[in-house]
Formats: C-alpha cells, structure tokens, sequence
C-alpha cells in the first residue's frame, strides 16, 4: 500500500460524484476572478486602439490630441515597442514579425495599433478616438486558396510568400496502396473559424518593477512554453516576468491563450506609464481580435477495399493561421499528427501540411484543438464510404477499428495509443442510445417524405501533449540542429501544515473544471482523509510554485497529468508519515494504513495516531524523526510520461501521452420549410480511463458538446470579402442557448490508460472533435446522396440547407435585379426625379457651398483642390450617429452627362469608401439622376450592425440625391418653392451647416 | 465600451419631455428602457448630448385596452405590455409575438414605443402595428399628430419622427370579429432578431401579410385569396419585391424561400 | 425634472437590503458602479450589449441587465445580486443548494446572473415547464454546462415552489 508505483484502487473518494468544493464561493457571488481582486492605488487603466483595415500600411500616428485629454497619462504606440521590445518568436523559420501591437503595417480588422492609458477606462476610451492614424489601405486576403495563389498580396513582404510552412510526410506505402485499392474515396472539407468565447473576457493588470522586472496578474491559461516566449520578447529573463493567476477563471477552453500577446503590451504601457495598467477585454474586441480556431481546407482520399476495409489515408491540409503565426501555431496541424489515421488501424498514410497566411486575426487554442479539423475530414469520409460503398456505417467501422487486443498500438505516423476497446464503446453507444428505434424512426420518417438522418463519428481523443509534437513541423536537420524537445512536465506539491493539515498545490490553472474538488479526493484517498480537509491551492505564481514548460489549462492534462502528479506527490509524503508512524507504533511501515483520519498498524488497528497529531509532530520536532527520514513535510512529485520522446528521423511523433476514444450517434431531423435542425438524439459514449469524479466528467462532456453543436450549426466568425469582420457582438456571432442544446445521452467505459499514474485521461475535448462531424453526417444522411458532399459545411444553418435543397427559383420579368457588388464592395442603386436643368445639377455639384449642403450630415468642409474636398461629416440613421472625415471628389467622366462621386472617410467607427456614377438625363420637365455606388466599409461599424449596414447606407445615399434634387429644383423654380423646401429640410441658407 | 459622456435629464410630464425636445433636437436621445440605445451607447454608435429618462413619467405610463385600440404609452414596458395583452385573451397577434421578443430580462426593461421609435426593421412590434394597420401618435412641442404604422416606417432605422418629437404611444387596432391572426418567425436562436418573422390577418374582407426582416421595414401586404395558384403567385412577387440582402445568417434566397413557404403555410392555417 | 451634468454625482441604492451610496457620472453602467463604486463583484460582465445576461440583477424585483441600465437611473431603488441571496451567512439558499447538487455550474461566470434571473422567474412562474425554463434561460449564455444541469436545478426548486403567488 505505501509504494507510489502502485495505484491504489479502488479507493473511496477517486470515482464519486461529490459536490464541487468551489461551488459555494461562486454561487454567493464572492469568487475571486481577475477582475475582482482590486488593484494598487494609482493604477491606470488601458484601452486599445485597433485598425479598421484589414490590411494596411500605417503611415503616421498623431497622438497629441489624445494626450491633451485630461486624465491621460501616455500612448503606447509601435516605436516604443520597438526600441523596447521584440517580435515573438514563431514556430517555423521564417522572417515575419510579429510584435505585440502592429508597428509599420495592420495585418486585420482590429489588429492592436497603441495603447492609450489613462485614470479610469471610460476616459480612454474618450481619448483613444482621439489619436488620427494615417493608413495606406493595401488589397486584403481572406480566403486561403486564393492567398496561396502566385500573384496574391502578401501579408509579410520579408517571407516573399503567404505560404510560411510546407511539409510532406510519408509512412508505409501509401502510393503503391492506392494505385492498388479497388475503390478510392475522396473528400474536400472546409472547416471555418469559430472560438469557444468563455464569457469572462482576458484581463491583465502589469506592472514595471525598479529592477526592470515585470509583474502580471492575468487570466492567461498558462505558464506553459508560452511565459519563455513573452519573456524573450520583453528581453527579460523568464525569472523577471513573474505571472499570476488567480484561484477562480471565467471560462477558457485554451481560448485564454491569446491573452498573452496583450500581457506584453501592457507590460510596456506600464512601463511607459510608470504605474500599474490594467485592461479588461471587452466583448468586442474579444470576438474581433483575441483568437480564433484555425480554417482548414482539407482533401482526404483513402484506398479501400471492397468490404470497406482502408489501407491508406493520403492528407492534404491547408491552415488558415490568420495574420501571424502565433505561437503555439501551427500546432492545430501537429498536435493531431500521430492519430491522423484516427481510431483505425491503417498501416499507410501520406501528409501534405500546408500553413498559409491570410488578413484575419490570429489562430490558437480553441477546446479541440485540431482535433475538430482532422475529424470533420475523416470521419466524412467514412460516411462516404459507407454511401460509395453501399455499406452500413458501422460495418466499416468495425472493419477498420484497432483490435481490442492491439493496445498498445503505435500508429503509421508514430502515436502509442495506450488503451481502450473501441467496437465494445460502439456497441455501448447502440444500446444505450436505442440505435434500433432510431433507425425504426428514420425509415418511417422517410416513408413519410421527411428529412430524417443518422450519422456516427469515432474519435481517438489525445491528452496530455507532447512538447515536442511541435517541433515535427521542422525537417530532422533542423531538429538536430535545434535541440530535443519532447516530454509533459508536470509538477505538485503537498504539504502538510503546522497542525497537520494537508495543503495541494498545482499550476494547472483552472477555469471550471473542479480541479479543487477532483484533487481533495485523490489526496483524501492517499491521506485517508475526507476530501473536505484538503486544502487546494490553484492560485499560480511562476515565482513561488513548482512548474515547468508544460504546466497549464490545455490538452486535457488535468486527469492524466495534474492529477497523476498530486497523486505521486501525495503518496512520497504518505510514504514518509508511514515511517514516521511505523517508529511510533513499532512496527514496518509497509503495515501502516491510512483510513478515517487515523493511522494504525494493519495488525493492530486499535492503537491508532490522530492524522492531525502524527502529520504535525515532525514540524515540532524534527530532532527526533526515524533515522534515515529527512525533515520538512513537503513533497514536490515531477512527473513526465516517458512514451512521450521526440520525433525520430522518420517523423514518427507520440504526439500525446494518452488517448481516449468517444463513439457518437447523432439522430436528427430537418424542417424542409425552415431548413432547421431538430436534435432527435443525441448518444455520446466516452472512454476515459478511471474517471476521477463522474459528474465533472459529464459536466465536460456535455459542455464541450454544447459548444460543438454551436460550432456545428451557427457559429461562425464572419469575414466579409474584403476582410472585414461581422461578428462582433454576441447577437451575431451566435452561441446556443438553453432552447438550442438537448440533452445528451452520455455512457461511460474505462479503460485505465497504463501510462498515467492514476489511469486518467482527458475527457473535455472529445465532443469538440466528434460532435461536428457526427451532426454533419446526420444532416448529410438526411438530405440523401444527391446532395453534393462537399456542401456540407459548417455551420450548416438553415440558410445552407434550404440552398441545398430548395427548388431553383426564378426572378420574375417584372421585377429588376438587384444591383450587383463585386464581392468586396457591395452595390446601391437608384434615381431621382429633379425639377432642374441638367445644367443646373452640374454646377450646384460644383459648388463647395451647394456640396457641402448637399452632404447628409456635412458640418465643415473646404476646397483641398479642384473638385476634391475634405469634409467633417456626422451622419444620423436612427439613434446612430457616425462621425469622420472624409476626402471627396469629383470626376467628370461626359460632361453634363455623367460623373463619378467618390469619397473615403474614416473615425473612430472605422473607414468606408464609396465610389459612385451619377449618369443625368434630360427629362421634359426637369432631369432623370440615376445613382450606381459601390461602397466598402470597415471596422467597428461592421462588427457591430453588418446586418443593417447596406440599407443604412442606401438610406444615407438616398438622402443625399434628394437633396440634391431639393436644391437644384429650389434653384431652378424661384421664391414660390423657397419656403416649402426650408421647411422641408431645415435648411436655412444654401450652403448652411446642417444635421439630419 | 463604454459611452461616451452626457447630461442626463429625468422628466417627470411629457410636456417636459417635449419642450427638451425642442431645445436639444437631435443633440439628445429618449431614454426608455434603454435595451437598444444603452448597447449603442456602450459601442459608441450613439454619443448623444443628453439624454432624457422618461421612464418615471407617469403619463407616458398608461396602457390602455379599449374597444378599437390597445393604446401602449412611451413608457409602458413591454413585460407590462405582455402581462396585459396575456390577462385580455383577446389580442392573439400581439400574444404569439411577445415572447419572440428578445428575453424575459430585456422585456423587463425595455418599452413598447421604443421598439416602435427604433424601428428595427426584423424586429417584430413594428410588424405587428404595421400589420394590424396601426398608428402612432407622435407630439412637439408644437403640436400632435397621429401617424398610421404604413406611413411611420421609412427605412432602416429610418421612421416619420422628426427630431424634436416624441413617440408618445402607439394604438394597436384591437381584433376583428371573424378574423384570425398568426405570427411565426424564425431566427436562428430563440430570442434573436427574426431572419424572417410573418404576421398574418385573415377574415371577411382579406389577407394581410405582414414580412419583417426582409425588406427595410415591416412590410405589409394584401392578398388576393387565401389558396390556389394566386396566392402562390402573389407570395412569389412579394418575396421578390421585398428586396431580400444576404447576410452571414441567411441569404437573400432563403429569406424568399421563407417568405413563399411559411406565407403560404401561414395564411393556410388562419383559413382553414 | 432633475438634471445631471455630465460630472460625478451621489446614487443611493438600497443593495441587498443595506442602504448604500457611491459616486458616479451618468454614463457610469449600473454594472460598474455596482462591482467597482459598491464592491459587488459578483455582478459579472460578459458582453456589454444586454446578450449574455452575466450581468444580470433585479431592480425593484425585475431582472434585467444591469450592463444595460444606467446607474442614475437605479437611484432610489432596490437592487438585488447574487450577494443577496442567501438567507444567512454559510447557508445556501434553496436554489443555490439545487445548483451544487445538479452541479449546474462549471467556471460559475454566468452563474450569478442566471440565479437573478431565477429570482424574479421563480416568483411570477409557479410551476414552470421545462420549455418554460429553458425558454427564461435563453436570456443567459453559458459556455460551460450545455444547460441541462441549470435546467434540473431550477425545475426541481420550482416543483416544490408552494408558496408561489400564482400557486
């Protein structure tokens, strides 16, 4: 019982859903997130100026109205970062800089360009529209193909490319497998950007120490590699960059990852500051600009068999990283690189890993990571061969699966998967989910004409990553050259204090898992204590706990990993009780036993020591501890899982320490009037090893597939076709609320992984993987084969649906087409009737005075030059109003016939430009204007209200063409008119300011 | 996001209210519940001079249920709004459309009017009041008129009201005898604006169809029949004369598939 | 008629039951002033357009986002926020137990705003079905539980909710 190489199961606590130790503090309102434990007197608070264009060079920053504003203090802008800091470090070797904020060009729509600091946050925001940035607005690249493209602009100059990884990798015969299949199956999948957007947004507050140190309190999800890297961009030594955590996070699903490029920023807002700064994220510049999962274009092609059985995959992935590689990307390609051949034992396999750079916000971690990317491909395809092949799904599952017998099982591209049974996880799936009723409800519900489907997903779930998957992006010259980097350092710390209380401590870094409730039972279990007297301390603080490169909230590593450690650390300290106990109780300390806060010998379990009496007296007296016990009752377990080694020279990665497997079986029927999804069933089975604490391990399940379902049915970040960005509230990047999400039927199996000290492995991505997948074969099912099935994709909203099957449509003769835009702008239409000369229109659009009247919204506005004018315009639609600059022309393109409009503005909205032909004919009674504009706008006024911005332009459009025929019919029909029209539209004199 | 800064008035009449009006014009914003505006404030879409809170004037708090007209004061919220239209039984439009109004929490605070006077063109009060041949009463310093929902709409946000007038209640025609009323929307989360909601009226002397989030504004129509070929005709002109856009939700195409589908399943049902 | 500048003004609330005043200006967001002027954090703010209902409160008894609700225009009434909730100090109350048993909660950010909510559903709605709660819920954004666990908690609370006015 007292060695630590055996785990000791069953025990009491590990495997009980117990009530969550943190649930009382949050549910009385008094957790302790980031934002709610106060700050230094005299901190500042910041906020970030961001650029409306998606892709631009910055030419000048004038900050000196902004620092005129009282209660501003400073403006951190790119010269400074430049003279005190360095770009990040990215994965692959290629020269792009990325700095914390942008320095010379913008490369998204809200890509950090300074930081203003000032005494309360509604002041900087006051202030940050104040700083005028110069942007020369350069092409934008949105869509990966076309950034791959030869002629395509190029975000970094430097890399000559967009393309800045591109690897091949082989294992087995791949080619030879395919030339030689009787069937090829191939698929081509899109998978779009979307996030798990935790609803406590990041948060950090910096500040610069008299030693040139920095000190952070966030809600990174981290140390990880990740401290190393902000580290080195503050050119401090990691030891200076002290990062804190507080005990309670809002949420994170690896999403609180991109907090840290914002952590150095402020960093050095501090530093110029010389004062604390705190920043707190707001919505919209969480769903703009913090992080995103990574786009992917996939094409998969198997060999297979005439039973369906395959025998090689051939890959070819694209990823859309956004703007910057940032770190730890690309690792949504290689964290997945050992199980491409997911749940199947297929010997061949071929890979093209492409990483290409588009005018988007950067990608990281999003719960799944990769896994989501690789299955929506794989598991297609298996529900293509089922259909090509005309077999039942399962069947080619059940051909394919890794025998029960063959763990542990090392895959073509090197993962060891450890354990599992993945034909008895199907068939648990099929029974608890009633999988006969559901095809029963499927073949009536098709009888009846109704788009009823069923769709399966298998997944091999990885945790606890290898460091050194990372470093198979490199060829292995370049490995060598590099260094190893492999392994998952984990570290915990237990204690006991001076009356005998027991103390754990870990950098894992929750945000809702129940850390603290699972860690109380597995050191409870090891004490003999209940799980109430274990004190847990999630707190971070990389200058006081044990931690190293792999400590964090990722990869699924609490169960496995964290867990696996305390429960190492806890046993070393038990281990010295026991011989501690054992002097006193004169007997060997392998007899001793640990139950019901005694401890006693095995044989004589009368003459029992209080735990809290024998835990304290070594503090008390240390001089009279058993010989060969050393002082101090603290024990600090570091554990790494030895399977994880780097990459050989084949490439062969074990990119995790273990892996778990999840069966699911989607039914679901489809409104054909409506195109919605209704959920039928929903069945998840999961194999986890030894499930710690059931109800946490439902409570992941469950999250993570309402957030898949989210990303499978209406979660999308929206990118208009010349980059800019349409979602940036919560009322348009669409999350699920409580109507959308069912209830899903959950089963466990456990099947201890070897690997792990407690037999754990992770739980919470798996239906970030599966339920995509298995919800799109559902809807593909039941749409039938002639839907095309590369038209599935996600999200699949209804909108998509009803294209897929909605009869074609035709235009009736009588009614006129819409205006068409080009894709990067949209297109506006109209005509006036005017009761004025066509000579009389032309010389009123030539008069500044008549102009500027003309102009909804034209407060100020002065000749720049012939026919160009700069104007102060403030535009109403509504309760909004817009103000900004604008530089407009005019262009004669037929005298008195035809001409162009053309203006561009920018504010703190963000920028529009409108290019317009105003083509004029004569009437008898006056002249016919009709209007053609082509508009593009940008920035904040599209995140916000790209669902009403079109009409709202055409609205501002009408308005100015008809006061144009207001003022040039005033002019034409003399006094009779004059008082009519002032009241009509409020005009004083021509030429007056005016605001409506 | 926070808003920018401002004075903020609380009136206590609606003659306050208007003489505010005509001081500060378009320099100032009716605050009422506050659900829209409080949001454009926070993205600084809006950064109004002043801001005038009638939501404590007592005259602007009516709700009045008479025999031609619900009668709904500027400062009646749409919860008060509900509770009055579920205790008569007897508005069925306003009863299905209410609870696709945002959430519980939002009707809470935010009013009736205000939705009106916002004038969002998927939101579903304004195709109600348009629908049901409403009106809104609007008053100035100067002067009051009344506005019939037809002629109140104008655009996106985009409505008759000028700027230094309020909206100071809004009259939803109580129900016709013999007649039957339905309202179905669909949106892509419960609570959400519509992609397309459709108010229908059918009785003796015809159809009415009311679309919203089609066109710039709740768009009414009337129908020649309740069946056949003509009104399958008739729906596939309004679905295109509506102008449909495609956003990041839906397309234009699904919006008219809706439109076509729904009308036509819509209409059917009140006549059968 | 009352007239702020947009200067620092005096709101006096009564928050959970205590008299409490602080400074602010107009603009301040009841969110604001209640976690940063008044200390109560566990108003939590997620999205500052009304959306995710984090933020919920109850003034006057109504539940409503306090993110869209000026500070100003609270004065004089009374707010109540999860700090509010239980009956005394260390004891839960009812629907706060139902939450930990169900284990309704994961990060627990959202959770604050959805028991406001309860507050003021629970008192109108006797017995709730479950489309009912989850119709009431549809008002909060939750990124970790899927809901069911909420949905569970609540509906077990409102089945033995006696003494509900329209029981």
């Amino acid at each position: 019982m007292n060695d630590p190489s055996t785990p000791v199961r069953p025990t009491a606590w590990v495997g009980q859903s117990i009530e969550r130790r943190e649930d009382v503090a949050l549910l009385t309102g008094t957790g302790r997130y980031a934002d709610d434990l106060g700050t230094r007197p005299g901190t500042l608070h910041a906020a970030f100026l961001r650029s409306p264009h998606a892709h631009a060079r910055i030419k000048s920053i004038d900050v000196s109205r902004a620092l005129a504003h009282e209660g501003v203090r400073c403006v951190l802008a790119g010269a400074d970062v430049r003279s005190w800091a360095r770009p990040f470090v990215v994965g692959v070797k290629q020269p792009m800089e990325h700095w914390c904020i942008a320095v010379d060009k913008a490369r998204y729509v809200g890509e950090p360009v300074a930081v203003l600091v000032a005494q309360d946050r509604y002041i900087a925001e006051d202030a940050i529209d104040l700083i005028h940035v110069e942007y020369e607005p350069i092409d934008a690249i949105v869509d990966s193909e076309t950034a791959i493209a030869p002629d395509a602009p190029v975000l970094h100059e430097a890399v000559g490319s967009n393309v800045v990884s591109n690897r091949q990798f082989v294992y087995g015969e791949p080619d030879a497998a395919l030339d030689a299949a009787p069937h090829r199956v191939k698929i081509k999948i899109r998978y779009p950007r979307n996030s798990c957007t935790p609803i406590e947004t990041y948060v950090v507050v910096a500040e610069h120490g008299s030693e040139g140190d920095y000190d952070v309190l966030s809600n990174f999800m981290g140390p990880f590699s990740l401290q190393a890297v902000m580290a080195l961009a503050l050119q401090v030594p990691a030891a200076k960059l002290r990062l804190r955590t507080p005990r309670d996070g809002g949420g994170s699903f690896g999403v609180k990852q991109g907090v840290f490029p914002y952590i150095v920023a402020l960093c050095l807002a501090a530093r110029k500051a010389q004062a604390p700064v705190k920043w707190v994220e707001d919505r919209l510049e969480h769903l703009v600009a913090s992080t995103s999962s990574t786009g992917r274009i996939s094409e998969l092609e198997a060999a297979v068999d005439s039973n369906g059985r395959i025998s090689a995959l051939a890959y070819d992935q694209l990823d859309d990283c956004g703007a910057y590689l940032r770190a730890p990307e690309p690792a949504t390609l290689y964290r997945m690189h050992g199980c491409l051949t997911g749940a199947y034992d297929i010997p061949n396999l071929k890979v093209r890993n492409r990483v290409v750079l588009t005018n988007k916000t950067p990608a990281g971690l999003v719960r799944g990571f990769g896994g989501p990317q690789v299955y929506f491909a794989l598991e297609r395809l298996v529900q293509r061969i089922a259909v090509e092949l005309q077999l039942d799904p399962l069947e080619v599952y059940k051909r394919n699966f890794i025998g029960a017998g063959d763990f542990p099982f090392r895959t073509a591209a090197g993962a060891l998967i450890d354990s599992g049974d993945y034909h008895a996880t199907l068939q648990l799936a099929g029974q608890r989910g009633d999988l006969a009723e559901l095809v029963e409800k499927r073949d009536a519900a098709r009888a009846e004409g109704r788009l009823y489907g069923i769709g399966y997903a298998a997944i091999v779930e990885p945790s606890i990553s290898n460091m050194g998957y990372i470093t198979t992006v490199m060829t292995k010259e370049a490995r060598a050259k590099a260094g190893p980097k492999n392994g998952a350092i984990t570290s915990a710390t237990v204690s006991i204090d001076l009356l005998g209380a027991v103390t754990v401590s870990v950098a894992s870094v929750p945000h809702g898992q129940g850390h603290i409730t699972a860690l109380s039972q597995v050191a409870a279990d090891v004490f003999g204590l209940n799980p109430i007297d274990i004190i847990v301390d999630v707190e971070l603080d990389t200058r006081k706990d044990a931690w190293s490169v792999a400590e964090g909230n990722y990869s699924s590593r609490f169960a496995g990993a964290v867990a696996g450690t305390v429960h190492l650390a806890a046993c070393r300290l038990r281990d010295k009780l026991a011989r501690i106990a054992a002097a006193q109780l004169r007997c060997d300390h392998a007899d001793i036993v640990f139950a019901d806060h005694k401890v006693f010998a095995r044989t004589a379990p009368a003459e029992a020591l209080s735990f809290p009496r024998l835990a304290s007296g070594p503090h008390w007296a240390p001089g009279v501890l058993p010989d060969g016990v050393s002082p101090g009752l603290q024990e600090t377990a570091i554990w790494t899982p030895e399977q994880l080694v780097p990459p050989d020279e084949n490439d062969r990665i074990n990119t995790s320490g273990t892996y778990g497997f999840a069966f699911d079986i989607c039914a679901l029927e489809i409104e054909r009037d409506s195109g919605k999804v209704r959920i039928d069933r929903y069945v998840t089975a999961h194999d986890a090893g030894t499930l710690l604490n059931p109800a946490l391990a439902d409570g992941q399940i469950r999250g993570g597939f309402a957030q898949a379902l989210g990303a499978a049915l209406m979660e999308e970040f929206a990118y208009r076709p010349d980059g800019s960005f349409a979602s940036g509230t919560f009322a348009d990047y669409l999350v699920p609320t409580a109507v959308e999400i069912p209830e899903p039927v959950i089963a466990h199996m456990q099947t201890p992984s070897p690997f792990t000290p407690l037999g754990a492995k992770g739980i919470g991505e798996g239906n970030s993987m599966s339920t995509p997948v298995c919800i799109a074969n559902a809807i593909a099912d039941a749409l039938g084969p002639a839907v095309d099935p590369q038209a599935i994709e996600l999200p699949m909203t209804p909108s998509r649906i009803i294209e897929l099957i909605a009869p074609a449509e035709q235009r009736p003769q009588h009614i006129a087409p819409p205006p068409q835009g080009d894709g990067k702008h949209f297109a506006t239409s109209g005509s006036v009737n005017i009761a004025a000369p066509v000579e009389e229109i032309f010389r009123v659009l030539h008069d500044p005075e008549q102009l500027a009247s003309l102009i909804p919204g034209c407060r100020k506005l002065h000749v720049a030059s012939d026919n160009r004018y700069i104007a102060d315009i403030a535009l109403s639609v509504g309760l909004v109003n817009v103000s900004f600059h604008a530089d407009i022309s005019v262009v004669d393109e037929e005298p008195m016939r035809r001409m162009r409009l053309f203006g561009k503005g920018s504010g703190a909205l963000g920028a529009a430009e409108g290019d317009g032909r105003i083509t004029l004919t004569e009437l008898p009674d006056g002249t016919r204007l009709d209007y053609e504009y082509k508009v593009s706008l940008s920035g904040k006024i599209v995140a916000v209200g790209a669902r009403m911005i079109e009409s709202a332009t055409g609205v501002v459009l009408k308005q100015l063409f008809s006061r144009l025929g207001r003022v040039a019919g005033h002019k034409a029909s003399g006094a009779a008119r004059w008082q009519g029209l002032l009241r009509l539209i409020g005009l004083g004199k021509p030429g007056s300011q005016e605001r409506r | 996001m926070k808003p920018a800064a401002f004075d903020y008035i609380r009136a206590d009449s609606a003659e306050e209210v208007v003489q505010l009006l005509a001081e500060y014009g378009d320099d100032a914003r009716i605050l009422a519940g506050g659900q829209s505006l409080i949001a454009a404030l926070n993205m600084r879409l809006a950064q109004p001079r002043v801001l005038i809170d009638i939501s404590c004037v007592a005259d602007l708090s009516r709700i009045r249920v008479g025999n031609k007209n619900l009668t709904v004061g500027a400062a009646v919220t749409q919860a008060v709004a509900e509770k009055v239209v579920q205790d008569s039984n007897n508005i069925p439009l306003l009863a299905q459309a209410f609870p696709h109004l945002g959430h519980f929490q939002t009707r809470n605070r935010g009013t009736v009017c205000g939705s009106i006077a916002h004038a969002d063109p998927s939101a579903e009060l304004p195709l109600c009041l348009v629908t049901l041949g409403g009106a809104v009463n609007l008053r100035s310093w100067r002067r009051r008129r009344r506005v019939a929902a037809s002629e109140f709409f104008r655009g996106v946000l985009t409505t008759a009201r000028e700027t230094n007038e309020l909206v100071e209640s809004v009259e939803f025609p109580m129900p016709k005898k013999q007649a039957r009323y339905g309202f179905v929307e669909v949106s892509m989360r419960h609570g959400d604006f519509a992609l397309v909601a459709l108010a229908g009226a059918v009785s003796d002397q015809g159809v009415r169809l009311g679309v919203g989030g089609v066109a710039d504004r709740p768009w009414v129509e009337t129908l020649p029949t309740t069946s056949g070929d003509d009104l399958d005709a008739a729906l596939e002109d309004l679905a295109w004369k509506l102008d449909a856009r495609s956003d990041q939700h839906a397309s234009a195409r699904y919006r008219r598939h809706l439109v076509r589908n729904l009308g036509r399943k819509l209409i059917t049902e009140l006549s059968s | 008629m009352k007239r702020l500048r947009h200067t620092r003004h005096t709101v006096a609330i009564r928050l959970n039951g205590i008299d409490r005043t602080g400074e602010c200006e107009p603009r301040t967001l009841l969110s604001d002033f209640l976690r940063y002027e008044l200390g109560a954090t566990g108003v939590h703010v997620g999205c500052e357009h009304g959306v995710c209902g984090a933020c919920t409160v109850t003034v006057d008894g109504l539940a409503q986002r306090s993110c869209l609700t000026l500070a100003v225009v609270a004065d004089g009434r009374e707010v109540r926020t999860a700090e509010g909730l239980a009956p005394e100090p260390g004891v839960l109350s009812e629907l706060q137990a139902a939450f930990r048993r169900h284990h309704a909660l994961q990060c627990g950010f959202c959770t604050p705003g959805i028991l406001m909510s309860c507050a003021d559903f629970l008192a109108r709605v006797a017995r709730p079905s479950e489309p009912d709660v989850r119709q009431m819920l549809s008002g909060h954004l939750c990124r970790c539980t899927g809901y069911s666990n909420i949905v569970s908690a609540i509906l077990e609370v409102a089945s033995g909710n006696e003494d509900s006015p329209d029981a």
